[in-house]
C-alpha cells in the first residue's frame, strides 16, 4: 500500500523531471530514432523526404568499404594507445602532485590549462609546433643534434595517427590526473603510514596498497576516457581532415553524411558507431562490476 | 629475538631526502614545461610577423599587428559573439532544467528514478555523430539551419545530462536535516527547492555552470555541421577553418593570435575557479 | 629490546608550535603512557618517535642511537593506530603477514608466524576474512597482531582502545597489560583515558599544550602532583578547587575563602597559596559549621557502588564529594559541612605550582587530642 505522502512524492518527482525528459526526447530520443530509421533508407541530405526503405543494404555497403574498416582500425588503435598512456601518465602525475612538492597549487592550476583549451586551438598550436619546416619541435631536434633534418610529423601519413595520439595525451591527461587525484585524496592516510612504519618499500606500497585501493577510481576514469576516445572527431579532423591515415569512425560517418550527402549510408555508419560504443561500454561496465563484486565476495 | 633491520647512517638518509627533493623539483619543472609551453609558444608566435615567425626565437617579438587585424575582422568578432551567446544560453538552460531534475533525482523517491539516472548517464556518453542526421533534419524543420540558435538546441544533448548528473551528486551531499523541518511543516517540494536548497547551491551551480560553459564553448562537430556561412560560425569553427591560400602560406601568425584570444578567458576562468571546477568534475565521477 | 629518549624535541606545524622542548628518557622494557587533553600533542609526539613526522629541533634516540634522520621504515618500531589502519582489500592473514613479505621469509615461515600471533590474540578463526567483516574489537586485535608479528623493539599505541565500548576496552586493556608482561618490550601508549593510564603505566607522562607537565608513576601523580594541571587531570571526578586569600606571617599562613573557609597551614617552602584543592574521595560530610567548609547540598547522584554529592560553596563553585553510602536522608538545599584530613589538602600558588605544607600546630594538636 502506498501512502498518500509517497504518492505525492511520486507525482512531484515526475513533475520535476518532466522538462528534462521532454528535452531529452526532443534532442536525443527523436534524432536517434530518425538516424536509425534513415539508416534503413536510401535518403539523400538535400531531399530527405524523398526516400524508400532499402533494408540493411546501407549497412552492407559500409561493411564492404575498406575506408570504414580503416577508420575502425584507426579509432581502436587511437583509443587503446592514448587511453593507456593517459592512464599511466595520469597516475604518475597524480602521485607526484599528491606529494608535498614545491608550488603544488601552481602545478594543480597549470595542469588544468591544456584541458580547458578548445580542442581546435590545442590542435592548431601543436600543428604549428610540429610543422616540418618551421616548427619549434623540429628546430629543437635539429638544434640539439638528434637528427640532421626535421621529421615530417603531420605530412607523413604513417606518423599522423601517432601525432594525433600525442596531442590527445597532452590534452586529456589532466582529466585523468584530476580524477585519480580525487581518488587518492579520499584514501585514509593512516593506511600508508602503517605500511611505512612496517618497513614496506615504496614500490610495494604502490603496487599492493595504492593501486588496489585506487582501482575503482581508475576504472571509472578509463571508462569515461575510452568512450570519449571512441567518438573522437575534432582533433583528427582539424589536423588531417578526411585523410584516411587519421580518419576516425565519427569522421567517416560525417563525411558520408554531410560531404557526400548520403543520409542513408551516413546514418548506417553512425548506427554502427553507436553499436560499437554501446558494446564496449557494456563490456567495461561489466568488467568493473565483476571486479567490484568479486572483491566483496572473496 | 628481533630481526635486526639493515640501515645506514643518518647522514645517508639526509642526503637521500635532499636528492629526492631535488628530483621531485626537476620532475615538477619538467611537468610545468610540458603543460604550459605550447600555450606560451602560441603567445610568442602570435606576436611575430612574417620571417620572424620562422626563426624560432624563444622570446616574444611583442608586435601586436595580428591582434589588431583580428579585432578589425568583423567575422571574428561575430564568431566570438556567437560563441558567447551559444555558450551562455546553453549553460543557463541546462542549469535551470538540470536543477529541477537534480532535485527530484537526488532527493525524491520515485520508482523511475534509477532508470532515469542511468539514461541520463548514457546520453552524456553518447557519440554525437549518432544523432547528427536526425538532428540535422530537426534543425531544418525548425528553420534553424545556419543559425546560432540551432547550436543552443543541439548542445543540450550533452550539457543537460552533464549538469543533471553533477548537480544530482551535489544535491545528495547536502544534509537531509535541512529540509526535514520544512517537510514537517508541509512545504511543497517547489518551496523546498527554491527557498531552502537553491540559496545553498550557489557554489555547486558555479562549478557545474563553468564546466557546461567550457563544454559548449569548445564544441566543434555540431558547430561545424549546422552552420554554413562565416557570420554564423562559432570561434572553434572559425579557427579550424582559417586557412591560407596554400599549404606553404599557412597563416600561423593570425591563427595563433586567434587561439590565444579565445583561450585567454577560459584560462582565466580555470585559474580563478580552479577549486570549483575540480569539485564539479570529481563530484560526478568519483562519488557518483 | 630498546630504550627510547627524546632530547629537547620541538615541532611546529607552520607557525603553530605543537611540541615545545620535550625531554624524556624511557627505559628498556618500560610501559610509558602519554596522557593529556585532546589536542595537546600526544599523537604528534608519538609520531615524532615513529618518524612519521620529521622533528623540528632536537633528537630522537632509540637504543642509544640517534635516529632523528632515519626514516620510519628503518626504526624498528611498530605503530598501532586509533583507526586500526588495516588494509581493507587484504585478508586478515595477509594484513598480519604483510610486513614479513619484504623480509625474504618463505611462505611457510610467514604463515607459521601469522598463525602463532593469531592464536595468541584469539583471532585464528578470522584469518580468511577481510577487515570490514570484523567487529571493532576484532579489528583492534588484528592491528595489534600486525605489530606483534614483526617482533619490534618498541611498540607505539595511539589511543588504540578509544573506538571500543567500555566492556571491550577493559578486556583489551588487560590483554595489552598481559602482552607487556610477556614480551617485556618497550611500549609507549597514548590515551586521554586516565583509567587506562593509571592501570597500564609503569610511568605516566602528562602533557599539556605541547609541554610535559609531570612524569611519574601513577601513584606519584595521584598523591604528589607537581601542579594544578596534573592535580586536576588525574583523578575522577576531578579534584575540587577554590581560590583562597592567604595571610602569611613567617612560616604559618592563614587561608580565607568561600564557604566560611578559615584555615591555618604551615608552608615549608617559598611561595604563597592562591588556591586549594581536595579530591572528592577525600571529603567527608559533617554537620553544618562543623567541617572546614560550609555549603548547600545541591544534587545527589546514586551510582550504586558509590554516591556523589554536589555541594555549592560559592555562587560559581560547586564541589563534588564521593561517599560510600547514600545521603538520601539529607534534603537538597540543606546547609552541610565538608571536612578532610590535613594531608589531603593541596595548595597551589598563583602560577599553579603545588606548595608543600605541614600541619598547622594548634590544629594538628587539636586533631591528635580528639583522637586520644
Ligand atoms: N599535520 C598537521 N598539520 C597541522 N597541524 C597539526 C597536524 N597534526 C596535528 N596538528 C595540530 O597539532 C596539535 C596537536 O595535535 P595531536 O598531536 O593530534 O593532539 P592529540 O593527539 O593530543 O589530541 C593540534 O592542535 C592539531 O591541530
Ligand atoms: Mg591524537
Amino acid at each position: 500500500m502506498k501512502t498518500r505522502l509517497e504518492r505525492r512524492e511520486h507525482r512531484s518527482g515526475l513533475l520535476f523531471v518532466a522538462p528534462l525528459i521532454a528535452v531529452l526526447i526532443l534532442v536525443a530520443g527523436w534524432p536517434l530514432a530518425r538516424t536509425l530509421y534513415f539508416s534503413l533508407t536510401d535518403a539523400y541530405l538535400d531531399d530527405s523526404a524523398n526516400h524508400v526503405l532499402v533494408g540493411f543494404s546501407n549497412f552492407v555497403e559500409v561493411a564492404g568499404d575498406p575506408v570504414w574498416w580503416r577508420a575502425v582500425r584507426n579509432t581502436l588503435i587511437f583509443t587503446t594507445i592514448s587511453v593507456a598512456i593517459e592512464t599511466v601518465l595520469g597516475l604518475a602525475i597524480a602521485l607526484l602532485v599528491h606529494q608535498a612538492i614545491p608550488g603544488r597549487g601552481l602545478v594543480r592550476a597549470a595542469i588544468l590549462v591544456p584541458w580547458a583549451m578548445p580542442v581546435v586551438v590545442s590542435t592548431k598550436i601543436w600543428e604549428w609546433m610540429l610543422n616540418d619546416q618551421f616548427g619549434v619541435v623540429n628546430r629543437a631536434i635539429v638544434g640539439l643534434g638528434f637528427a640532421d633534418h626535421g621529421v615530417a610529423w603531420t605530412a607523413n601519413g604513417s606518423l599522423l595517427l601517432g601525432v594525433v595520439i600525442f596531442i590527445d595525451v597532452w590534452m586529456t591527461t589532466p582529466f585523468m590526473v584530476l580524477l585519480i587525484l580525487a581518488g587518492l585524496q579520499i584514501l585514509p592516510e593512516e593506511i600508508f603510514e602503517a605500511a611505512e612504519v612496517d618497513g614496506i618499500p615504496w614500490w610495494k606500497r604502490l603496487w599492493s596498497i595504492t593501486l588496489p585501493l585506487l582501482a575503482p577510481t581508475i576504472g571509472v576514469a578509463v571508462l569515461f576516457r575510452v568512450l570519449d576516445a571512441l567518438r573522437m572527431f575534432d582533433l583528427a579532423y582539424v589536423l588531417a581532415g578526411a585523410n584516411v591515415n587519421a580518419m576516425t569512425m565519427s569522421i567517416y560517418a560525417r563525411d558520408r553524411l554531410i560531404n557526400n550527402q548520403e543520409l542513408g549510408v551516413g546514418s548506417a555508419a553512425s548506427t554502427m558507431v553507436f553499436l560499437l560504443i554501446a558494446f564496449v561500454a557494456i563490456f567495461i561496465v561489466g568488467a568493473l562490476r565483476l571486479d567490484r563484486s568479486g572483491a566483496t565476495e572473496r | 629475538m628481533s630481526t635486526r633491520i639493515k640501515r645506514r647512517s643518518g647522514a645517508y638518509y639526509r642526503a637521500m631526502r635532499r636528492v629526492r627533493q631535488i628530483a621531485l623539483g626537476c620532475v615538477t619543472a619538467l611537468l610545468l614545461f610540458y603543460v604550459l609551453f605550447p600555450y606560451y609558444w602560441a603567445i610568442v608566435s602570435s606576436t611575430k610577423q612574417g620571417a620572424q615567425l620562422y626563426e624560432s626565437v624563444l622570446l616574444p617579438a611583442l608586435d601586436f599587428r595580428h591582434y589588431k587585424e583580428l579585432f578589425r575582422d568583423a567575422n571574428f568578432a561575430t564568431s566570438i559573439f556567437n560563441s558567447l551567446c551559444v555558450a551562455i544560453s546553453t549553460t543557463a538552460l541546462s542549469l535551470g532544467l538540470g536543477t529541477l531534475a537534480a532535485y527530484a533525482l537526488g532527493r525524491l523517491n520515485f520508482p523511475e528514478r534509477r532508470s532515469l539516472l542511468l539514461t541520463v548517464l548514457m546520453i552524456s556518453i553518447f557519440p554525437q555523430v549518432v544523432v547528427l542526421s536526425g538532428m540535422f533534419e530537426l534543425i531544418r524543420w525548425f528553420g534553424l539551419y545556419n543559425r546560432v540558435w540551432s547550436l543552443v538546441f543541439a548542445y543540450l544533448i550533452f550539457t543537460l545530462p552533464f549538469t543533471t548528473w553533477v548537480l544530482t551528486s551535489f544535491i545528495r551531499e547536502f544534509p537531509r536535516e535541512l529540509e526535514e523541518a520544512a517537510i514537517m511543516d508541509g512545504c511543497s517540494h517547489w518551496r523546498i527547492l527554491t527557498s531552502i536548497l537553491l540559496p545553498l547551491m550557489g557554489p555547486a551551480l558555479v562549478s557545474t555552470g563553468l564546466l557546461a560553459f567550457i563544454l559548449a564553448w569548445n564544441e566543434f562537430l555540431f558547430a561545424l555541421t549546422f552552420t554554413l556561412t562565416e557570420g554564423s560560425r562559432t570561434v572553434p569553427v572559425a579557427i579550424g577553418l582559417l586557412a591560407g591560400n596554400s599549404r606553404y602560406e599557412y597563416p600561423f601568425g593570425p591563427i595563433m593570435a586567434a587561439s590565444v584570444t579565445v583561450t585567454l578567458p577560459l584560462i582565466a576562468l580555470v585559474l580563478f575557479f580552479q577549486r570549483k571546477i575540480v569539485a564539479g568534475l570529481t563530484a560526478g565521477a568519483v562519488k557518483g | 629490546m630498546a630504550s627510547v629518549a627524546l632530547r629537547s624535541v620541538s615541532k611546529s606545524f607552520g607557525h603553530v608550535p605543537v611540541i615545545n622542548d620535550v625531554n624524556l628518557e624511557i627505559a628498556d622494557g618500560e610501559l610509558v603512557v602519554f596522557v593529556g587533553p585532546s589536542g595537546c600533542g600526544k599523537s604528534t609526539l608519538l609520531r615524532l618517535i615513529a618518524g612519521l613526522v620529521p622533528v623540528g629541533a632536537g633528537d630522537v634516540v632509540i637504543d642509544g642511537e640517534v635516529v632523528t634522520d632515519i626514516p620510519a621504515s628503518k626504526r624498528g618500531i611498530a605503530f598501532v593506530f586509533q583507526s586500526y589502519a588495516l588494509y581493507p582489500h587484504m585478508t586478515i592473514a595477509r594484513n598480519i603477514g604483510f610486513a614479513l613479505e619484504t623480509l625474504g621469509l618463505s611462505r611457510q615461515e610467514i604463515d607459521a608466524k601469522v598463525a602463532e600471533v593469531a592464536v595468541t590474540l584469539k583471532i585464528d578463526h578470522l584469518l580468511a576474512r577481510r577487515p570490514r567483516e570484523l567487529s571493532g574489537g576484532q579489528r583492534q586485535r588484528v592491528a595489534i597482531g600486525r605489530a606483534l608479528v614483526r617482533q619490534p623493539e618498541v611498540f607505539l599505541f595511539d589511543e588504540p582502545l578509544s573506538n571500543l565500548d567500555s566492556d571491550l576496552r577493559m578486556e583489551m586493556r588487560m590483554e595489552i597489560a598481559k602482552l607487556h608482561a610477556n614480551l617485556a618490550a618497550t611500549m609507549i601508549y597514548v590515551t586521554h583515558d586516565q583509567v587506562e593510564a593509571m592501570t597500564l603505566a609503569d610511568r605516566i607522562v602528562v602533557l599539556n599544550k605541547g609541554c610535559i607537565e609531570q612524569i611519574g608513576t601513577p601513584q606519584q601523580l595521584y598523591h604528589a602532583p607537581q601542579n594544578r594541571f596534573v592535580a586536576g587531570f588525574i583523578g575522577s571526578p576531578r579534584m575540587n578547587f577554590t581560590a583562597v586569600s592567604a595571610n602569611v606571617s613567617g612560616a604559618s599562613c592563614h587561608l580565607m575563602g568561600p564557604g566560611n573557609l578559615s584555615l591555618d597551614v604551615a608552608i615549608t617552602g617559598p611561595g604563597v597559596p592562591a588556591e586549594i584543592g581536595v579530591r572528592p574521595e577525600a571529603l567527608s560530610i559533617a554537620a553544618a559549621r562543623q567541617g572546614k567548609l560550609t555549603g548547600t547540598l545541591e544534587r545527589l547522584e546514586d551510582l550504586g557502588h558509590e554516591h556523589l554529592a554536589y555541594v555549592r560553596i560559592a555562587p560559581e563553585t560547586a564541589w563534588s564529594v564521593r561517599l560510600p553510602n547514600s545521603l538520601a536522608r539529607t534534603a537538597l538545599g540543606t546547609s552541610i559541612g565538608l571536612d578532610w584530613r590535613f594531608e589531603d589538602l593541596f595548595l597551589f600558588d598563583k602560577d599553579g605550582h603545588r606548595l608543600d605544607h605541614s600541619l598547622s600546630h594548634e590544629r594538628s594538636a587539636a586533631a591528635n587530642g580528639a583522637l586520644a
